[in-house]
């Protein structure tokens, strides 16, 4: 009985609601899996609210509402009473299409406490053709609004090749938007992304020219708006730290119920994730091999069992260890002691070099249901 | 805020942190955006009375009566709270 382990494993400080995949959105960098349009059938009202109660039990205690867009949910003013009563701290993760200020004021009511908005770029032509639909300037305005309601703003914008020149003009536009934080969030390669790869990964001239200039608003900007950039692993020497650890603090249900250690797990085949419909959230972190599959080290191989640096990065991300070599077992390919590490340098290689006419394959039900 | 904290200062937490008991962690959090930092008893103590309405002179007094065996303490807390203003926790 894995129950006998409880003493060694950590409780979940997170849970990601995957409240939906539904969005009106087509960023070619998404991270929801390429068949999303499968996903019909949603937890309804009643699952949720006694997942958070389950997952908050444990230890939970920040709760990211997302999808996909999650007020197309429109019992989403519910979850985030129900959750704020739990004690989570609520933060709604969307790109504010579905939302006007009667919907900011309920949610506000509710007792949300942050929301992250996601800009695709710092200018209308660009943001609504990188996103595949406008939505630029009511982002814009709802911003303004969430900050005049008093609620913090968080401003995500995932950095890639297409957008990734304009660093300067995007943090000028946080300046003026007086958001809190910005997140510049490099594309992470799973999903649409990983399809669309040679088309968003930047080069190291682009990336070293984007950081210089993030660092000098970073410094300018000390004790006041905080700004994280978060690189592209392409092009570290490690691989990151993937959830701090698999099923170490990180919980995501997605639409249909399914519970992983990440919004990616799924993904790898021959491990049945469990669904919350069928298990309580207790026995799902404690005891469930599917969360149990990659905690410790046990399950290394060679280069990870030997390394001294595994207890910092754990051997890097199981999802990408899969989509890039085949076996989710092995070594992240970022780190440069991977033996398949070449096709990390490879996909380097590649960036910038790719056809000029070629297109980004958008994140809709169309193309989900062409490939899923 | 320009102005140096000082005993006059009346310090308050930020609206981008809720404050509170944390059963799983057997402590007082900070809870921000995506985030959460855990308080040792002092600083969570320290930050309980920064509500906006008392300065620190107050605030000393308080915590200095809770705690008579600490002895003074004015130094430690303007120390903390100097750090605090300097994560960004609180405004005065």
């Amino acid at each position: 009985m894995a129950g006998s382990n409880i003493e060694k494993i950590t409780a979940p400080r997170w849970l990601l609601a995957e409240l939906t995949y539904r969005c009106p959105l087509q960023c070619g960098f998404c991270s929801n899996p390429l068949d999303f349009s499968r996903y019909k059938q949603e937890l309804d009202t009643e699952d949720w609210v006694r997942v958070f109660q389950q997952a908050r039990e444990i230890g939970a205690v920040q709760l990211g509402l997302s999808g996909g867009e999650p007020l197309v949910r429109q019992d989403l003013e519910v979850l985030v009473g129900e959750a704020r009563q739990m004690g989570y701290y609520t933060n709604l993760i969307t790109s504010t299409l579905g939302m006007n200020e009667q919907r900011l004021e309920k949610l506000q009511k509710a007792g949300l406490d942050h929301i992250q908005v996601s800009f695709q770029a710092p200018e209308e032509v660009l943001n609504d053709q990188i996103a595949g639909a406008s939505s630029f300037l009511h982002k814009k305005r709802m911003t303004q609004a969430i900050k005049a309601a008093g609620l913090p703003v968080v401003l995500n914008i995932v950095i890639h090749k297409g957008n990734i020149d304009k660093m300067r003009d995007i943090l000028e536009m946080c300046i003026e938007l007086n958001v809190d934080y910005v997140e510049l969030a490099s594309a992470q390669y799973y999903g649409y992304a990983l399809k669309n790869r040679d088309l968003l990964l930047p080069s190291k001239e682009q990336l070293e020219r984007a950081e210089a200039i993030a660092h000098e608003y970073q410094e300018k900007l000390k004790g006041g708006m905080k700004i994280f950039y978060i690189i592209p692993d392409y092009y570290e020497k490690r691989p990151k730290p993937c959830m701090n650890g698999w099923g170490s603090m990180f919980l995501t249900v997605d639409p249909e119920g399914l519970a992983q250690p990440c919004h990616s797990a799924k993904l790898i085949p021959d491990i049945e994730f469990p669904n919350v419909k069928d298990h309580d959230i207790r026995s799902i972190w404690y005891d469930s091999p599917a969360f149990n599959h990659y905690r410790g080290y046990g399950w290394m191989k060679e280069p990870c069992a030997s390394c001294d640096e595994k207890e910092k990065d754990f051997g890097g991300c199981r999802c990408q260890a899969y989509l890039l070599t085949g076996d989710a077992d092995a070594t992240d390919p970022v780190c440069e002691k991977s033996a398949d590490h070449g096709l990390i340098e490879d996909a380097v290689a590649c960036a910038g070099q790719a056809s000029s006419n070629a297109q980004v394959f958008l994140r809709n039900r169309f193309n989900s249901e062409k490939i899923g | 805020m320009t102005e140096r904290l000082s005993v006059q200062s009346i310090p308050k937490l930020k609206s981008l942190f809720r404050m509170q008991w944390e059963p799983a962690q057997d402590a007082h959090v900070l809870l921000y955006p995506e985030g959460m930092i855990t308080l040792n008893d002092s600083a969570s103590e320290i930050l309980q009375l920064c509500d906006g309405k008392q300065d620190v002179l107050q605030l000393i007094a308080k915590l200095e009566a809770k705690f008579p065996a600490a002895g003074s303490l004015e130094a430690d807390i303007l120390e903390f709270l100097e750090e605090a203003s300097a994560n960004g926790w609180i405004e005065y």
